[in-house]
């Protein structure tokens, strides 16, 4: 019988595939969606004259729940983190009438700037103690000091100082409601870049929570950098010291020299 | 740092014009003046040096035109100064890295500031009041001798007709080295009288020779801080030195009109009020006890 037999054979992938599939299907991760950010350039280049701007990111969400998404309880936090760098943070107190500098904590590895963008308020998106154990939100990010066997309220206080400073500088900033759904699918996020934003990479990371849940994460690089003619002398000042020296005493033996032929007339 | 430039060219040029109607270089009023802009002290004493070099290049070409210019002195005052400036730039980064540098420069600035204006202000009202009662001023008689002349070492400086002992002049050398670098400023205003009162130098060589001196102090100094602290604002100083070239020449003018001792007694009321609102600052409570810096300090 070469009929049926023939088509057994046809039908047995069919078959399998059917039956793996009836398994896979209660194996199916129940959060199968993704999400993806995107900039539109990889570097951007800041003058001397910055007054700060805003960076926007474009980010897409694939296989939601049209459910979950049309009732709005997709969430995502963009953030967007400067480079990491050493820290002192110093402490005046009044001596003699003056305020001096008299103590003072050194931190490692403190990120120079941490600008975020959240769909709703903090507290509805998820709990407290997630934001802490993703060390996600400027209040929640790590910041470790060099001498860990401190005192510790002194350490707290520095550690709370540290954040306020870097807060109150535009440096470590928020804006709840910058990022927008545009559609079910697709956000945009607009996370502020201060004035003296630093340069170097920095990295665009954006969080996905579904009904609370924290469920996938992705990131992105961005290198923030001094214009052209900036770039070249703010290279040349940090990495040949003596050259920009001598370019800095020679424009201003030629500058002197410059303005008598031009005003005096001796 | 993001400054606005026609804030930076209108302080140049105000300086500028401060310094051609006093005939002083002006270093020691850009130095406050960017700081009160909040150009972060380390930059604006390094950046103030860097301009002190076109200021003063201006006037030591126009009195090496004069040939009022002792270069022998000058240079042994040069060597001092870069003994000074040496020593000043590392205190400046030991400082800066000890978080201490803004609280030194400002009581620097407040002590001398505060000493020369005064001094100043006493003498030029004397005048003032000599000149109204018709008196004739004192003069110095020349070949006056004081304790600086009784040192060994003894040089021969023929263009001041002078014969002194070489260790004054360098430490005077080394005092507004150790100034430039720490204060950016040429250190006329100090090394003017040392050299009158101190060395008797003859007055129609000493401006120029402290000119000289400080062109060459102040490009040591610029480039020590480059190299060492990365401190000097090259645009900045440009910003700065063409702003001020353009400045003191008005203010030359405008100088010829006032008399002497007038001058120099609003010149004191000036440099009297720049440390009185340096002095202020550090009695008022900051904003914030907290400040953060990067571990070298800026």
């Amino acid at each position: 019988m070469p009929i049926p037999c023939l088509a057994f054979i046809v039908l047995l992938p069919a078959l399998l595939a059917a039956a793996v599939a009836q398994a896979q299907a209660p194996e199916t991760p129940p959060n199968p969606e993704t999400i993806q950010i995107g900039l539109s350039t990889d570097r951007v280049y800041i003058t001397s004259d910055f007054a700060g701007a805003d960076l926007t990111i474009f980010g897409a969400l694939d296989f939601a729940d049209p459910l979950f998404a049309r009732q709005g309880r997709y969430d995502v936090i963009v953030v967007l983190e400067g480079p990491a760098r050493p820290v002192v943070v110093r402490r005046k107190s009044r001596v003699l009438g003056m305020w001096i500098n008299t103590w003072s904590e050194t931190f490692v590895n403190v990120p120079m700037s941490y600008s975020v963008a959240t769909t709703r308020v903090w507290q509805d998106i998820t709990s407290p103690d997630s934001y802490r154990q993703m060390a996600l939100g400027a209040d929640n990010i790590a910041l470790i000091p060099q001498n860990r066997a401190g005192d510790p309220l002194t350490l707290a206080q520095f550690t709370a100082a540290l954040r306020e400073r870097k807060k109150a500088s535009g440096l470590y900033s928020e804006r709840v409601g910058g990022v927008q759904f545009l559609s079910q699918s697709l956000f945009r996020a607009t996370v502020p870049l201060s004035a003296n934003v630093p340069v170097g990479t920095h990295r665009a990371r954006a969080f996905l929570f579904k009904n609370g849940v924290f469920i996938k994460e992705s990131s992105a690089q961005l290198a923030i950098l001094k214009a052209g003619f900036e770039q070249r002398v703010h290279t040349i000042a940090q990495q040949h010291g003596f050259l920009y020296g001598l370019a800095a005493v020679v424009i201003a033996i030629l500058t002197g020299w410059a303005g008598r032929l031009v005003f005096r007339r001796d | 740092m993001s400054v606005n430039i026609a804030v930076i060219l209108a302080m140049g040029a105000a300086v500028g014009f401060l310094s051609g109607l006093f005939g002083v270089g002006g270093g020691f009023l850009i130095t406050p003046l960017l700081i009160f802009y909040n150009i972060p002290p380390a930059i604006a004493v390094a950046t103030g040096a860097n301009q002190v070099v076109a200021s003063s290049t201006s006037g030591a070409l126009a009195h090496f035109k004069k040939g009022t210019i002792d270069f022998k002195l000058g240079t042994v005052l040069l060597t001092g100064g870069v003994f000074g400036s040496s020593l000043g730039v590392w205190v400046f980064s030991l400082l800066r890295s000890a978080g201490q540098l803004d609280l030194f420069v400002s009581l620097l600035y407040v002590a001398l500031l505060g000493t020369v204006g005064g001094m100043m202000l006493v003498e030029s009202v004397r005048a003032m009041r000599r000149a109204a009662s018709g008196e004739a001023p004192s003069l110095r008689r020349p070949g006056q001798h004081n304790w600086v002349h009784r040192l060994p070492l003894k040089m021969r400086f023929r263009t001041s007709k002078l014969f002194v002992s070489v260790i004054p002049v360098l430490g005077l050398g080394a005092v507004i080295g150790f100034l430039a670098s720490i204060m950016g400023v040429g250190g006329g205003f100090i090394m003017v009288p040392a050299l009158i009162y101190l060395l008797k130098v003859p007055t129609n060589v000493v401006i120029g020779t402290s000119l000289y001196q400080i062109v060459f102090t102040g490009a040591y100094t610029t480039i020590v801080h480059a190299t060492t602290n990365q401190t000097v604002d090259i645009v900045l100083a440009f910003l700065l030195m063409v702003g001020g070239v353009a400045g003191a020449q008005y203010g030359a003018k405008a100088g010829q009109r006032l008399r002497g001792e007038q001058l120099r007694a609003l010149l004191a009321l000036l440099v009297l009020a720049v440390a009185a609102r340096l002095g202020f600052d550090l009695f008022v409570p900051p904003a914030s006890v907290y400040s953060l810096s990067s571990l070298s300090g800026i």
